[in-house]
């Protein structure tokens, strides 16, 4: 690995060393939000979370291959990454996660972690998985029509691919060569199902063959990669060339949900050789490496992070709830 | 003017007025649509403006609802009522709660129009009213219009609104029924019903083709002394209720008249509403008039003749209702 003076582009990817250093904050970031969460699900103090742990390497990289105050995003359950990238600040993201009348994603009406964030050009997404996938054809196509130049980047895991929605939503956008990318992380699990379950090519990328423009499989632990082939992806798209679809392989680190025991259908061993892949000590040991970060960076990223992180917490949970009178409320649009 | 043609008259207004507004759909481009619905609009607005989809009802709501979200304002064509199915969950999983569960952040203005209605021996897949499965669902309008008049300005009000309307249109009525349609642009509110004829024994509530039914019924009793008054609803979801009220109060009597099956349907919500807030008023029981609980009209005709409900099947009810 070539060492670096942080200005440099990284092996290629076309990003620098203040990208590199930026999106290693923006995991760090991810991680520690996506743990302390779990914690507050166990304390009681929140209801309901889905881990992104192992997954911020895509989220993040993915997210900031785009133009991020022009370009749309169609979340899913764990693109938290995505969403810090895109602008959501860890204290608006700890409001969603207790709920509370000043969350910005939906002022406490859907659970945690479901985002929708108008201002920063984040399209809601609700439970139902994979009616984005339409929803996010239909945003790139008002795009085409009303010649914004806007991407539009849609995440989903390798199950919700099973669903229709999924294969409606590739063929409109393949017809209309809608400038959209397709993110699929595929970390092998819908929650107990494994993917040899889904479909007997459990390969992703190989359905976009069928609508007509290209799919590719990259290594979804490594954030150069991610941003790389995302970066094609979108200037693919933004160029008027069509849709492409990315399937980012990663991983599971944590159950499904605060809701699942992943030791029900994984076994212990299986669990900790795939946590030696975490893409996080990974992408450290490579800004070392590259002179990018070292031992006392690292430990003073963390800590401001951490830190953010608490604070936040403190001010979400101190926020005041929804007002119960509102309940009824918005129902229709005036 | 032709049901049919008011239909196209407001889109094509729409569409010259607003270039957010487009039309999606199977076969609406140059077959300008099954029924002819959007005849003549691809080449008025151009294929960006009139699509052709793939065939594929939930992508294609999902498709519109996205295209809602960024500026545009869809309306989509599905080609028979009953393949609304598939949509289902776009519809109320995403359409009818987008608004809701975003806190007022992201309204969806979206038309779905949707030929519905039996009497043209389309059996089982090309017959059904599915009014009822939406009028449920608390974040949609429903919309029944019944005369030409009233089908190009509530559906140039429907797409005017911010919230996702569904727009059905009774596929008999689309050259049966004519009217009177005025040059220019007027609306007809979504949530207002009207007063179609006037009378004093007993009301008959309804919307859609069934209201034609109603009023030649209606004329048949007048002949035997019976005076009816007919409300159409217009708008199923949300329902005009002080309309149907006020008449009910008045006549003291009431039958809900659908194409629709019996359990479950509108006239269901409509009777219990009359029951909590006219039943100081009613000198007999609400009665329904509407098509068994089979499901759907089967294609023989004498088997989905056995099964409409029509004028002689109201007439049979006003007159029960009017001896009680
Ligand atoms: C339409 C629908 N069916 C079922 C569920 C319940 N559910 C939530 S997430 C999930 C698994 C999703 O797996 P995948 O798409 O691979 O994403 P991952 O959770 O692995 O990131 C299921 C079955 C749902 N939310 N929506
Ligand atoms: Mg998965």
């Amino acid at each position: 690995m070539p060492a670096s003076d942080g200005i440099e582009p990284l092996r290629g990817s076309g990003l620098d060393g203040t990208d590199a250093q930026r999106i290693y904050r923006y995991m760090l970031l991810a991680r520690a939000i996506s743990e302390k969460s779990w914690l507050l699900t166990r304390q009681g103090r929140v209801l309901f979370t889905m881990p992104c742990d192992g997954q911020e390497a895509a989220d993040v990289a993915s997210a900031y291959a785009l133009d991020r105050g022009n370009d749309f995003i169609v979340p899913y359950a764990r693109s938290l990454g995505a969403m810090l990238v895109k602008g959501m600040t860890t204290q608006e993201v700890m409001l969603n996660m207790f709920g509370k009348a000043a969350d910005p994603n939906s002022g406490g009406r859907q659970m945690p972690m479901h985002w929708g964030y108008k201002k920063l050009g984040i399209i809601s997404m609700g439970s139902s998985v994979a009616t984005t996938i339409p929803r996010a054809a239909g945003v790139a196509l008002a795009s085409k029509l009303r010649k914004q130049n806007a991407v539009t980047m849609v995440y989903f895991g390798e199950g919700s691919a099973s669903e229709g929605d999924f294969h409606e939503g590739l063929a409109f956008a393949g017809v209309h060569r809608l400038p959209v990318v397709f993110f699929c992380n595929n970390n092998g699990w819908a929650t107990s199902v494994p993917v040899n379950l889904q479909s007997a090519e459990p390969q992703v990328a190989k359905r976009a063959q069928g609508y007509g423009f290209p799919g590719v499989t990259i290594d979804g632990l490594d954030p150069l990669t991610v941003y790389q082939a995302v970066k094609a992806a979108v200037d693919l798209a933004r160029s008027g060339e069509g849709p492409t679809l990315v399937e980012a392989m990663t991983i599971r680190m944590m159950p499904h949900s605060s809701s699942d025991d992943h030791l029900r259908y994984r076994t212990q061993e299986e669990l900790d050789a795939e946590r030696k892949l975490d893409p996080l000590p990974r992408f450290r040991d490579f800004l070392i490496s590259a002179n990018l970060l070292n031992e006392e960076s690292d430990q003073t990223m963390s800590d401001s992070v951490d830190q953010e992180v608490e604070d936040a917490i403190e001010l979400a949970d101190a926020a005041p709830s929804p007002d119960p009178d509102s309940a009824m409320d918005r129902v229709y649009a005036p | 003017m032709r049901l049919i043609e008011a239909v196209r008259e407001g889109l094509r207004e729409e569409m010259a007025a607003d270039p957010g507004v487009f039309l999606i759909g199977q076969d609406i481009g140059i077959n300008g649509g099954v029924f002819r619905v959007t005849d003549g609009l691809l080449e008025e607005f151009g294929p960006g403006r009139v699509i052709d989809s793939p065939l594929a009802e939930s992508g294609m709501v999902g498709v519109a609802i996205g295209a809602a979200l960024n500026g545009m304002r869809p309306v989509v064509e599905i080609q028979f009522a009953d393949f609304i199915f598939p949509a289902f969950n776009q519809l109320v999983s995403e359409a009818a709660r987008m608004h809701y569960r975003t806190n007022g952040e992201f309204p969806v203005p979206m038309v779905i129009r949707a030929p519905y209605g039996g009497g043209v021996r389309g059996g089982l897949y090309h017959s059904q009213s599915v009014e009822a499965y939406f009028a449920h669902v608390p974040g949609l309008k429903v919309v029944v219009p019944s005369s030409p008049y009233d089908a190009k300005g509530l559906l140039k009000a429907a797409i005017r609104d911010d919230n996702p309307v569904l727009f059905f249109e009774h596929k008999l009525a689309y050259n049966t029924v004519r009217g009177e349609v005025p040059d220019g642009d007027y609306t007809v509110p979504i949530g207002e019903a009207v007063v179609r004829r006037e009378g004093r024994n007993l009301t008959l509530i309804s919307y859609g083709l069934s209201v034609h039914h109603c009023l030649e019924a209606a004329e048949t009793l007048a002949a035997e002394g019976i005076s009816c008054e007919v409300v159409d609803l217009r708008t199923v979801s949300p329902l005009d209720t002080r309309a149907f009220l006020e008449s009910v109060r008045k006549t003291g009597r009431a039958c809900i008249v659908h194409e629709d099956n019996l359990t479950g349907g509108v006239g269901a919500e409509v009777a219990a509403i009359i029951a909590k807030d006219a039943f100081e008023y009613l000198d007999a029981p609400v009665q329904r008039v509407a098509a068994p609980d089979v499901p759907s009209f089967p294609y023989s005709p004498t088997l989905e003749d056995a099964l409409l409900p029509g004028p002689p099947d109201i007439v049979r009810v006003a007159r029960e209702l009017a001896a009680y």
